[in-house]
């Protein structure tokens, strides 16, 4: 039977490992037949812009990995309005335009539709 | 209930571990079934054989291990965050060629779709760390 899985991603893409190890979570997922979507809130919605220069600090841009998510079926993506908010970035100036932003009422209602919720 | 465990950060830098092994203990009292534990991040180095805790202190490792002989549960840890944290089985050191191996007796290393599994074969995967 197919799970609805919700994987979380919460943290900015460089700093820690978190972010990284969030996004391998879910590409591995995305080869297991299931119902995936991925939410980025808090610092996570930083993955999210584009002309990040990570060579300079020896990583791997988020902004070249997370445009293969639809490739490997990760459709459901999206993105926290009130983390975007906060942190003064409007919707156009993200990676992709086919991300939907959820208010945070709208992101109770997500996670409540969930079987599991991998937070990250 | 059948549950799954993940832990993402290390032992002794962070509750996260204490608070697992903690769960872990209570659901299995109040009836429930324990059906693995993962280990990612910096949790992989919860399974290091090489972790020396003063005596005063818990030793997470071994005791990990005693959890899961006695429930037979599942402790797997995540190969590709394991091998670039130092954390080997005998197998991936000869395969590296390192001249040593700390992976614990007990756990097993393996790939990230274990997670996926946890939560697929679970009724709840509970986080803990990060």
């Amino acid at each position: 039977m197919r799970k609805k899985i919700l994987f979380i991603s919460r943290h900015a893409p460089y700093g820690s490992s978190i972010a990284k190890e969030a996004l391998d979570a879910v590409l591995t997922a995305a080869a297991y037949d299931q119902d995936l979507s991925l939410l980025f809130m808090d610092d996570g919605i930083f993955q999210l812009l584009p002309n990040q220069q990570a060579n300079a600090i020896g990583q791997k841009s988020f902004a070249s990995m997370l445009p293969a998510l639809p490739l490997y079926d990760v459709e459901n993506i999206f993105v926290h309005l009130e983390s975007l908010q906060a942190r003064g970035i409007s919707k156009n100036e993200l990676l992709f335009d086919s991300v939907q932003t959820l208010d945070s009422t709208a992101v109770s209602a997500l996670l409540a539709q969930q079987d599991h919720l991998l937070s990250f | 209930m059948i549950f799954s465990l993940a832990v993402y950060s290390p032992p002794y830098s962070s509750q996260a571990s204490e608070s697992a092994y903690r769960f872990a203990e209570a659901l299995l009292a109040e009836g429930h079934s324990l059906y693995r534990i993962f280990f990612y991040q910096d949790g992989v180095h919860n399974s290091s054989q090489l972790l020396t805790p003063p005596q005063d202190e818990t030793d997470f490792t071994s005791r990990w291990r005693e959890l899961s002989e006695r429930h037979h549960i599942d402790l797997v840890v995540c190969i590709a965050a394991a091998l670039k944290r130092g954390i080997l089985d005998e197998e991936e050191a000869n395969r590296y060629e390192k001249p040593a191996h700390n992976l614990h007796e007990g756990f097993a290393l393996s790939g990230l779709g274990q997670l996926v599994d946890a939560a697929l074969m679970s009724d709840r995967l509970v986080t803990f760390g990060g």
